[in-house]
């Protein structure tokens, strides 16, 4: 669709078990994408948890997608952090490398470039951490492939909004 | 405020009735013993026994849509909790709402694939507005609260809550039903003013209105129903209802245009088509509503008052979105619409009324009459006429009964009327009589029935003859499963694939087998006769009248089809195939 446009919500939810399940059973049940989900509690003492959820469609879409999250009883407050103005996106990656020789150096050249550190090395690999974009963590990935790109671990991404306010 | 320990049993029902509730209908097994034990030592609850879970769930939305209550439901674990997925889903379609206690294996066993253990919570998420698993004796009275306030509040809906067998026999507080500040679910009910001044602001301009109302009206309240009329009569405007809205406004008032909707009425449709402004009440732009999206009423301005904001703009995008409760909506409008006078276009609104008359001068809902046959359009006028001035409950089975029974039975007061509109459940309307009785022992209850839907549910004839509920079975007996074989008919090719019951019971010695009365009526002179007589005993009745096979119901717009291309009759079909488009389309 072409007016299809991507969108960083952020949920809070009450941190029950199921309201992930809830979330995901809307999103496969109603037919939404996701494009990533994160997870984890943010408020321990009011036992609140927040989602961000990354997902695409067109305005009425999107718009029934926030709808209907804050409908869900565990619910506290969707946030389009898209709609709601800057932002700030962070992905956080586990890159695994193998390979000797100049590819070796190579792919750390590339890591120093990328700001990704080193956290795991043997004589034949490394596991590279990097925070950024999306986009930024794509690219690292891409220029890792010939240099011996074994496995990659992502978490998705998380959002909040830039200035003072919470959502 | 919490009182002396009691058993997590004494817990549940002692909640129970601190919210009001009078009958449970329920079905025991192992993992509610500890429940039903606590329920033999008491007096204020009522059990109902039915005869399948199914039937406690459909019961409870009768009772519930009768009156305005929470129907309350207990079934065991396992299959009891899975036998009550199809109720569940209906009363979650339907916005009715349910609290269904369903019991549970002992928390240390659950996830060890245990006796009768099944994922109910997992099983009935998707089905439920929410559910509950209480692992706590401890948080068992707040969950309980919290189960009625979500099921009634907001646009209402079914709630489980999943008890484990240990859990009832644990020993814990009770908590009364205090106010409940919920954390984070708090509907909102009253709408923003400025919306209720551009409603006010729309409706005085407009020049060729309708108001499209529905089952939200109905869930709002009686005064709900009561305001609207107020607001329509005021205004001189015409007025139609979904299925689901039956009741809403009456129907025997001038500015009624009938039902919209696939198998509503011409002038409704046309009027739904052509008007420009559509003021939806409480109603959801359903696809057996809209028809054809795309030509969906294209040169109206969209007004949506509905309690849930994920209904707006979900299929329709509307132009004035007013989120709140219905009944308050109403309230508002009145009260602005009266401080305002505003004046309205009366020569566009007479016009509007000229071209409305027109449409209705064709009659759509005449069917050939004749006395060779039972015609089930006949059959259900005689109904209406000889029950007029009684107090009248109507249930329903799914078909082509069922669309008739909308068509041709006119009610002048909500909640009068249950039927399953968004899932469309065969085997609704017996289990859901039987709620309505018990909730009205001394009002006539019909549930009109096809032969085929009566069948799915029929064990809990069993369950009216216990409790000497006598509920009116109706069965419009035309052999076939007559909406079925309608679409085999007008679009696929006249091949009847599997729609005609080759066996059918008789049903007169079936009612007699369950130690009901079964009447007969074969021929259009004895309809009469058999509705006096099961009108005049008091006990439960099956009726089988005995109906034309062949006749199909209209008007009928096919799905894909727009408003303005709608089937009148037989002789329709043949010029307007059913689009490609609209065959994939249920
Ligand atoms: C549980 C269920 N299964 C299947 C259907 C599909 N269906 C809709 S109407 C219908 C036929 C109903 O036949 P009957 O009860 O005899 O009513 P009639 O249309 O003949 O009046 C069927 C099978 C349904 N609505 N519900
Ligand atoms: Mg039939």
């Amino acid at each position: 669709m072409s007016d299809s446009k991507r969108h960083t919500i952020a949920v809070l939810v009450d941190n029950e078990p199921g309201v992930l399940a809830r979330v995901i059973g809307l999103f496969s049940g109603r037919g939404y994408n996701i494009e990533s989900l994160t997870v984890a509690e943010v408020d321990a003492a009011a036992r609140q948890s927040r989602i961000t959820i990354v997902t695409s469609g067109t305005p009425m879409v999107i718009e029934q997608i926030k709808a209907q999250l804050d409908r869900l009883v565990p619910v506290h407050r969707v946030s389009d952090l898209t709609m709601v103005g800057p932002h700030v996106e962070r992905e956080l990656a586990l890159i695994k490398v193998r390979g000797t020789g100049e590819k070796r150096v190579e792919s750390l050249r590339i890591a120093d470039i990328f700001r990704a550190r080193a956290i795991d090395s043997t004589i034949d690999s490394f596991v590279f951490e990097m925070t950024g974009s999306p986009d930024k963590i794509n690219a690292f990935i891409k220029l890792m492939e010939p240099l011996g790109l074994i496995e990659v671990s992502r978490t998705g991404v998380v959002a909040i909004a830039r200035g003072s306010q919470p959502i | 405020m919490s009182t002396e320990p009691m058993s997590g049993a004494e817990i549940i029902l002692k909640a129970l009735v601190d919210q009001g509730v009078e009958v449970i209908f329920g079905y025991p097994g192992g993992a509610v013993l500890p429940i039903y034990d606590a329920l033999f030592k008491q007096n204020a609850l009522r059990h109902i026994l039915v005869r399948q879970e199914g039937g406690a769930v459909h019961s409870a939305e009768g009772y519930a849509r009768s009156t305005g209550k929470v129907g309350v439901v207990l079934v065991t674990s396992g299959p009891g909790a899975t036998n009550a997925v199809t109720g569940l889903t209906d009363a979650l379609m339907d916005s009715v709402p349910i609290v269904c206690l369903t019991g549970q294996v002992p928390t240390h066993l659950i996830g060890n694939d245990a006796f009768q253990e099944a994922d109910t919570t997992g099983i009935t998420r998707p089905c439920t507005k929410h559910n509950y698993l209480v692992k706590h004796v401890n948080d068992l009275a707040r969950v309980l609260h919290e189960a009625f306030y979500v099921a009634k509040s907001g646009r209402p809906g079914p709630v489980v809550v999943d008890l484990p067998k240990d859990v009832q026999f644990a020993t814990g507080p009770y908590t009364p039903p205090a106010e409940i500040q919920h954390r984070s679910y708090k509907p909102q009910t009253k709408a923003d003013s400025r919306r209720i001044e551009q409603m006010v602001e729309l409706m005085a301009k407009a020049k060729r209105p309708l108001f499209y109302c529905g089952g939200g009206v109905v869930n709002s309240g009686p005064e709900a129903a009561q305001r609207l009329t107020e607001l329509v009569r005021l205004t001189g405007y015409p007025c139609t209802l979904t299925l689901m809205g039956l009741g809403a406004f009456p129907a025997s008032d001038p500015l009624f245009l009938g039902m919209v909707g696939m198998h509503g009425t011409y002038e409704a449709n046309l009027a739904m088509h052509d008007c420009d402004l559509m003021i939806n009440v409480g109603a959801r732009f359903d696809d057996r509503v809209t028809g054809k999206l795309a030509a969906f009423s294209p040169g109206s301005k969209k007004i949506h008052v509905d309690i849930d904001p994920s209904s707006i703009n979900k299929n329709v995008r509307v132009d004035l979105a007013v989120v709140g409760d219905c009944s308050s909506v109403l309230a508002d409008l009145l009260k602005a619409w009266k401080a305002k006078k505003p004046k309205v276009d009366e020569r566009a609104i007479a016009q509007w009324w000229k071209q409305i008359d027109g449409w209705r001068k064709r009659n759509c809902l005449a069917y050939e009459k004749t006395d060779k046959v039972i015609k089930p359009q006949y059959a259900l006028e005689r109904l209406y006429a000889l029950t007029r001035g009684r107090e009248l409950f109507v249930t329903t089975e799914v078909g082509q009964h069922q669309m008739w029974a909308a068509q041709f039975l006119k009610f002048e007061k909500p909640n009068h009327w249950m039927t399953s509109g968004g899932l469309g459940t065969m085997g609704y309307g017996l289990p859901a009589a039987i709620g309505v009785q018990l909730a009205h022992p001394e009002a006539l209850v019909v549930d009109v029935a096809g032969e085929a839907s009566i069948l799915m549910n029929i064990q809990e004839m069993s369950t009216a003859v216990q409790y000497r509920l006598p509920v009116k079975i109706f069965i419009l007996n035309n052999q076939w499963m007559g909406m079925v074989r309608q679409w085999q008919e007008l679009i696929h090719g006249g091949r009847y694939s599997e729609s005609y019951t080759a066996s059918l019971p008789d049903f007169v010695k079936l009612a007699e087998a369950f130690g009901a009365v079964g009447l007969r009526a074969s021929q259009a002179g004895e309809v009469d006769d058999v509705i006096r007589e099961m009108i005049k005993v008091d006990r439960p009745v099956i009726v089988d009248v005995c109906v034309d096979q062949t006749e199909n119901c209209f008007p009928m717009i096919p799905s894909g089809a727009a408003h303005n291309e709608m089937l009148l009759g037989p002789a329709d079909k043949a010029e307007k195939p059913t689009s490609e488009e609209g065959m994939v389309l249920v």
